[in-house]
């Protein structure tokens, strides 16, 4: 049925996986920086995780992908000759995907964090440092375990973006999935089964996401009195 | 930075911004007429009603929305009864094709948000409508859906903001929309920084815009739930 | 959480160690040479069922490497992404079928030619179309994107209205359901993937063969970098050497019953036609 392009798909979607999983440790990395930086006291630091959120929010993923994958190339390397860097940095293109998507998600994983950290009432910091607590014990113990419970419907809904995003890679010449499948439809000229089957695989990863991550938001709201 | 060939290509980039515009307005409008009715389906207590809806929204929202294009843009004109049918002269057309797969996956979102808000409504609204003795199509155009359209507007303005983004997808399928114009101009002059970053100059000015658009709708329909001006009870800048 | 040094550590410690998985390239003494390569241009370059690269122009860049003695990595790219990418040093060399223009000498050098063939347009079989530019004005034509036949025309062809995909498959799929009236693009890779495929029985080729250097080039060469003369040099010696040493027929033979290395161009608009290919 699928005129033997089964192996070519099944590596594609393992590359696409990577690419997913990858990006989410730099887009989270970003995010909880970005998050303190958005609430930090200095108004130049807020300002530059201002510029950051709303840029990356205000065009398109498409766009800001083809930009940084075109010209931020030529950058880094242009960066790199000024400072009398004669070798060459060799990016390879999975490199350049992955932090695309990263810096992409590390935006909308920022205003996920910070809502989260805004959600925790102050009084509890304030409880912990009047007990003596060091600022880190008081992250550690107080704030971290209630921001991942409040953090956890906005990073479900974020990871799910994410892997679908990751389609989009394929347009900049990634070997991903929907290259992949892009390749075997242009080989056997039936683009509506491979493209079909891509669908079934995402639908796929996107369900036992939302399966794996409720299992988690309902083990971290143990006693939780909900509203519905 | 090459400024003259930025100026050389404004022309193009114009009409790659009509074009993006005309794909947003048809594919919300569409969308809109067609999530409406999904929606209350969605929230509706009969399965027969929610579960047929639910499984559309369930694949739109599990699929990628450049999968739905290649679907409806190769897959489609793959089959030799789609291009003798009626449909034809449409289908083949790219822009077509373009507004149907947008139209259809911001339906099934939409559908989601209406739903959602009108499941959120107190019940007390539902309780006074019934003691007034309200037939059940009357508590529905006239208590339920316009509360619920005020609540779902928050998370629809969000959807907007993503279809404008969406839209740049029309690009893959030989659409010039904004992103068009600005691939056409990075292939002819290699200036990949001047052609990208003008273009999302564009996109974020009418992100700026829409944003603001419905930050005035939300004041004016939802001023009621603003928060009191005064002293906030959450801080907002945190001494950790 | 405050912005201090001691905060800051975990995330860019990890940002260190992920950017360090981008290495730092020196020349060194067995060269290894990252070539770009597109994957999507039958018979030239293509991906097989199993995701392998394959192809004529793979083949060739095999033995050119092996000729060279350097270990060659092929990077897949989109043909658009080439140019930038090898400025950027992402890599070495592009192999993809990319003719040596003047246009594009001003932003790259190319090696001397490893094939030419030229262009024609294909049409559904009994559609009467005048292939010229008033013939065509208003037809859809599909090219590939950055192509030499998207700069033709561009051009030549100003009232043709000029339907640009990322990849040539596309234009196949598009012409064969009929949402463009014809293509431009290279004989072979017509003839090749499309016009001896099942979906492409009912088309054939129209007009002149087009060969005119200014836009079709001197033929198909290996692009580099401005300057890296050392590896042009390379280059050109091993395309020598294997036109030389029979590896260029061997590998032409096993796709080809035609001389793909063609002749160097005359006088502009040579009207030759080629061989249609019989495997």
């Amino acid at each position: 049925m699928l005129h033997g392009f089964l192996p070519a798909l099944l590596e594609g979607t393992l590359t696409t996986l990577s690419v997913a999983l990858a990006s989410l440790a730099i887009a989270v990395v970003l995010g909880l920086v970005g998050a303190a930086a958005k609430l930090s006291r200095i108004p130049f630091v807020r300002g530059v995780a201002m510029a950051y959120t709303t840029i990356v929010r205000g065009v398109p993923d498409l766009v800001l992908m083809l930009l940084i994958f075109f010209g931020g190339q030529i950058a880094v390397n242009a960066l790199a000759a000024k400072f009398g860097f004669e070798g060459y940095v060799d990016i390879d293109p999975y490199v350049a995907g992955v932090a695309t998507i990263g810096f992409i998600f590390g935006a909308y994983l920022t205003e996920t964090f910070r809502g989260a950290l805004i959600a925790i009432h102050a009084g509890q910091r304030e409880a912990g440092l009047a007990f003596g607590m060091s600022r880190a014990q008081v992250f550690r113990r107080i704030t971290l375990p209630q921001m991942i419970r409040f953090a956890i419907p906005g990073f479900t809904n974020n990871w799910l973006v994410l892997v679908k995003s990751t389609a989009i890679v394929s347009v900049i010449g990634l070997t991903d999935m929907m290259h992949s499948a892009g390749m075997a439809a242009g080989a056997t000229r039936e683009p509506f089964t491979f493209y079909l089957a891509a669908g079934v695989i995402y639908l796929a990863i996107t369900s036992l996401s939302m399966l794996g991550l409720g299992a988690l938001e309902r083990s971290v709201s143990v006693g939780l009195r909900r509203a519905a | 930075m090459n400024f003259d060939a930025i100026i050389e290509a404004l022309p193009s980039y114009i009409g790659g911004v009509g074009v993006t515009l005309q794909l947003l307005v048809a594919a919300l409008l569409l969308g809109l007429v067609i999530a409406l009715p999904m929606g209350v389906a969605r929230a509706s207590d009969n399965p027969w009603l929610s579960k047929p809806v639910w499984v559309f929204t369930y694949v739109i929202r599990g699929t990628p929305m450049l999968v739905q294009l290649f679907l409806i843009y190769y897959g489609l004109a793959q089959f030799e009864l789609v291009r003798e049918s009626a449909l034809w002269p449409l289908l083949s057309q790219a822009w077509f094709c373009a507004v149907l797969t947008f139209t259809l996956n911001t339906a099934g979102y939409t559908a989601e948000i209406i739903a959602g808000a009108m499941r959120a409504t107190p019940y007390g609204e539902i309780e006074a409508a019934n003691s007034l003795g309200m037939p059940r199509w009357k508590v529905l155009t006239r208590i339920l859906l316009p509360s619920a359209m005020r609540r779902a507007l928050p998370a629809y303005s969000n959807e907007v903001i993503f279809m404008l983004h969406g839209t740049s997808l029309a690009s893959v399928v030989t659409v010039i929309d904004l992103t068009g114009a600005a691939r056409e101009m990075n292939s002819r002059s290699y200036l990949p920084f001047e052609a990208f970053l003008t273009a999302a100059v564009f996109y974020l000015a009418m992100t700026f815009s829409l944003v603001a658009m419905f930050h005035f709708a939300e004041k004016r329909w939802l001023g009621h739930l603003a928060p009191r001006k005064s002293a906030p009870l959450i801080a907002t800048s945190v001494p950790i | 959480m405050k912005i201090s040094m001691r905060n800051l550590c975990l995330p860019v410690m990890l940002l260190a160690v992920f950017v360090s998985v981008a290495s730092v390239n020196a020349d060194a003494q067995t060269k290894k040479l990252r070539l770009g390569v597109e994957g999507a241009y039958p018979p030239f370059s293509e991906l097989g069922p199993d995701g392998k690269l394959k192809g004529w122009e793979i083949d060739i860049a095999n033995a050119l490497c092996k000729e060279m003695k350097a270990d060659c990595t092929l990077v897949q790219l989109s043909f658009d992404g080439m140019i930038p990418a090898l400025q950027s040093r992402k890599i070495d060399a592009v192999i993809a079928s990319m003719s040596i223009t003047e246009e594009r000498k001003r932003a790259v050098d190319f090696s001397d030619r490893y094939y030419k063939t030229p262009a024609r347009f294909v049409v559904k079989n009994g559609v009467k179309l005048d292939i010229s530019p008033a013939g065509l004005k208003g037809k859809r034509i599909g090219v590939q994107r950055a192509t030499i036949y998207d700069r033709f025309l561009a051009d030549q062809f100003k009232d043709v209205q000029v339907v640009r995909y990322g990849k040539q498959d596309e234009v196949y799929l598009d012409l064969a359901s009929g949402r463009i009236d014809a293509a431009l693009q290279d004989v072979v890779a017509a003839q090749e993937g499309f016009l001896k495929t099942p979906q492409g029985k009912n088309f054939g080729f129209v007009g002149p063969s087009y060969e005119d250097p200014k836009y079709f080039g001197e033929g198909a060469g290996a692009a580099l970098r401005k300057g890296d003369t050392a590896l042009r040099e390379d280059f050109n010696r091993a395309i020598a050497a294997i036109r030389a040493n029979g590896v260029y027929k061997k590998i032409q033979d096993a796709y080809f019953n035609f001389d793909i290395y063609g002749v160097a161009p005359a006088a502009p608009a040579a009207a030759a036609t080629t061989a249609p290919a019989k495997k």
